[in-house]
């Protein structure tokens, strides 16, 4: 069932177009990726779910109407460009944030409990935010977004600033909420983690959706007939039928494990390829080359440029 | 509505659990109570340091008839002495030398040579003690020429000093005693209150606006409340901590004031300026009485101001001036990125209440003049303007006109101002120009 989406939204800062008329769909209880390269809308995009900006045309629909102002309650935003009040103490600020997402002074003294002690960092309650490191003030913002137990969540780089373990905590924490039922907008340049966590994509370039879907498909429909393949026996790459019918990518040769990397062309199959390779020598695997996220992105982008 | 009233909570709590507004607030009816008895203590105390003055006098008139003071010493030299003094004053054992030449009547001047700048005081009494000698000889004159008796003493009897006591008669024509030079204290007082309120308080708002902005917390609220709503909770949070800082100011103020009337007359304070007075001047016994009655007639008529209407219109032109002024600090401080940039767009709000300033000091002084008329009506100035006006009277309409032009005024600019913020707090790594802070009134929201 769908959660949000926004329908053909636009949206002009003066004489720069921000968003041209896009409409994405995000699905309840899913891990929606919203990527672009730097500059290409999704901050704005973002601004106008959380009610921040206005879109100047289109709609944006929540739980199957309109986004009204009071949703605001249940959409939790950890921003990119994030920081805390430096003078004031840890735990007075992330109640003061929880009440203004609507939580009273009770409910939130009692969430912030479980998760101060979760994150084992009771002991940070009342010092004040400035002599905290920084990966220890993101920890406390990400507590602060998802305090309310918004049914949307947003987040903006999550992982920035985080060390790898910290970074797994979060991840997990971002699994386990999904697996609560929690929607999670994810926005971010590391394609990694858009594999690891996303079950579908839209990217966004120069204020335009140029590509959406969810993540398994846009992998399948970008691969392009490349396979990895490790063999026994002699196979000599120059001067050998194969080559002159396949685009060999890479080739090893060395006594235990021959690796060659291949590419069919348009009209062939992995059929035919398998046949024509079985003749010279011995298959012990033979893989599809899936491409990363990474690699689709810049394919996708600079196609569109 | 709710979520306003946690910004404002936080934004006063925050402010007024600070070390230094606590110090400020202690510290400052202290300073002023400082200031009002400083003077008084410091007329009490003496010059004890003992100086020799050498008098070198060619006419002859002075001789023997220099008085010595309790600390200066007058000593007639001979012309010889004089030539040698006169040549290395400060290696004498003079402090000062007084030449008094022949023809000094006529040139109506004497000089006072000395190695280092003379204090005030000692000048003032050799010209008392100058004066003194040539008008006793005129005044003998006089007296030998006209052979009239008692002359001296008809003559001293002329001296009058006469009071002005001025009645302001109130709308019931019940009289009080008043006084204009209250009524200036007072506006200048309020005045320039206002003006340290809208300065100290809206470079507050300012930089709370920029330290949202500096430090990134600014999209994480707004996601939570509406920029207008995180901008005006600032602006009355603040409004609130001065409110505070001046109800415990009245407070103080009273506290000492009222300590200060059961202390002031009949103690041995007053007394002792009394007594300085009566050892420099002969007519001082003339002036002691009323001077007493005086610091008692202060006391009765600052009684008779109409403090409620005083302090109710105060607090009205603070919140009034302040919230026009601050929601302009808030604009600025949404546009900018640092401080620095801050003086580009920092003019033109500051100089209008700079002129409020310079224009409040020509309204103490003519309080109905059409200066004073229109600057407190129009109503970037009426804040500190009429503020300066009230302890003289200000008819209700005119009150009333100045009020309801402020309120409409600074609902507009907030309104404005609103707008400058929305985009301002979200725009970083630029400063604006006034062309594109233009273009951000017509942005939707």
């Amino acid at each position: 069932m769908e959660l949000f989406s926004t329908k053909e939204v636009s949206k002009t800062y003066a004489s720069q177009q921000a968003l041209t008329k896009v409409s994405i769909s995000v699905e309840e209880g899913t891990i929606f990726g919203l990527l672009g390269p730097n500059g290409a809308g999704k901050t704005t995009l973002i601004r106008i779910i959380n009610q921040i900006t206005a879109p100047d045309s289109g709609s944006v629909w929540f739980d199957g109407r309109l986004l009204k102002t009071s949703d605001i309650s249940q959409i939790g935003y950890l921003p990119e460009e994030r920081g805390l009040y430096k003078k004031m103490k840890v735990g007075e600020q992330a109640l003061y944030l929880g009440q203004l997402k609507g939580l009273s002074r009770r409910d939130a003294m009692k969430e912030l409990k479980i998760w101060f002690e979760k994150f084992e960092i009771t002991a940070w309650w009342d010092k004040k935010v400035m002599e905290l490191s920084k990966g220890m003030q993101q920890k406390v913002q990400f507590i602060c977004t998802v305090l309310h137990k918004p049914r949307l969540l947003i987040f903006d780089e999550p992982f920035s600033g985080f060390d790898p373990i910290n970074a797994d905590i979060v991840t997990q924490e971002i699994l386990r909420m999904k697996k609560e039922g929690a929607t999670i907008i994810f926005s971010t340049h590391n394609m990694e983690s858009v594999e690891q966590l996303c079950d579908h994509i839209a990217l966004i370039d120069k204020s335009k959706k140029i590509l959406d879907g969810p993540t398994k498909h846009i992998r399948e429909k970008y691969k392009s007939n490349i396979y990895d393949i490790s063999y026994r026996g002699e196979f000599d790459s120059a001067s050998n039928n194969i080559a002159l019918k396949y685009n060999i990518l890479s080739h090893q040769q060395n006594g235990n494990g021959n690796k060659l990397s291949i590419q069919y062309p348009e009209g062939s199959t992995s059929g035919e390829l398998i046949r024509d390779l079985v003749e010279q020598v011995e298959i012990i695997s033979f893989n599809e080359v899936i491409p990363s996220m990474n690699e689709v992105f810049i394919k996708v982008v600079k196609q569109n440029s | 509505m709710h979520k306003i009233l946690l910004i404002i909570q936080r934004e006063y709590t925050t402010r007024v659990q600070k070390k230094s507004f606590i110090i400020l607030t202690l510290l400052m009816p202290v300073l002023m109570a400082a200031m009002m008895f400083l003077p008084g203590y410091l007329i009490s105390m003496d010059d004890e340091q003992v100086r020799t003055v050498a008098v070198y006098d060619a006419s002859s008139v002075f001789l023997g008839r220099m008085e010595n003071s309790q600390f200066t010493k007058y000593k007639f030299i001979p012309k010889e002495e004089y030539q040698i003094v006169k040549q290395d004053i400060k290696n004498s054992s003079y402090y000062a030398l007084l030449v008094i030449e022949p023809n000094f009547l006529t040139t109506k001047t004497v000089q006072v040579i000395s190695g280092s700048n003379i204090p005030w005081d000692l000048k003032s009494q050799i010209q008392d003690k100058i004066q003194g000698v040539i008008e006793k000889d005129k005044m003998a004159e006089v007296v030998r020429q006209t052979a009239i008796p008692d002359l001296e003493q008809k003559i001293a009897a002329t001296k009058t000093h006469i009071n002005i006591d001025t009645i302001k008669v109130g709308l019931g024509g019940e009289a009080k005693k008043s006084s204009t030079e209250i009524g200036m204290v007072l506006g200048y007082i309020f005045g320039f209150m206002i003006y340290l309120f809208i300065f100290v308080y809206g470079t507050m708002v300012m930089q709370g606006v920029m330290e949202e902005k500096q430090s990134r917390i600014v999209e994480v609220i707004i996601s939570s409340v509406r920029p207008f709503q995180l901008m005006m909770g600032k602006i009355v949070g603040i409004a609130f901590v001065g409110l505070t800082q001046f109800a415990l100011w009245v407070i103080l103020g009273v506290a000492i004031f009222s300590a200060s009337k059961s202390f002031y007359p009949g103690t041995s304070h007053v007394q002792q300026i009394q007594n300085v007075m009566a050892q420099n001047q002969d007519t001082a016994q003339q002036v002691a009485a009323p001077q007493m009655d005086k610091i008692q007639e202060i006391f009765s008529m600052v009684d008779t101001i109409n403090f409620p209407l005083l302090i109710s219109c105060f607090i009205f032109f603070f919140i009034g001036g302040y919230l026009l002024y601050s929601s302009m600090f808030a604009a600025v401080g949404s546009a900018i990125d640092a401080q620095e940039d801050a003086q580009q767009f920092m003019l033109p709000i500051t100089l209008p209440i700079i002129l409020s300033i310079m224009v409040m000091m020509s309204a103490i002084k003519s309080p109905e003049g059409p200066i004073a008329f229109w600057f407190s009506i129009i109503p970037f100035t009426s804040p500190i303007v009429m503020m300066a006006r009230i302890p003289f009277g200000v008819p209700a309409w005119q009150l009333i006109l100045s009020m309801v032009l402020l309120v409409a005024t600074f609902i507009g600019m907030v309104w404005i101002t609103g707008k400058i913020y929305r985009t301002g707090i979200l725009m970083y790594g630029k400063k604006p120009s006034w062309k594109e802070i233009g273009k951000w009134l017509t942005y939707k929201s």
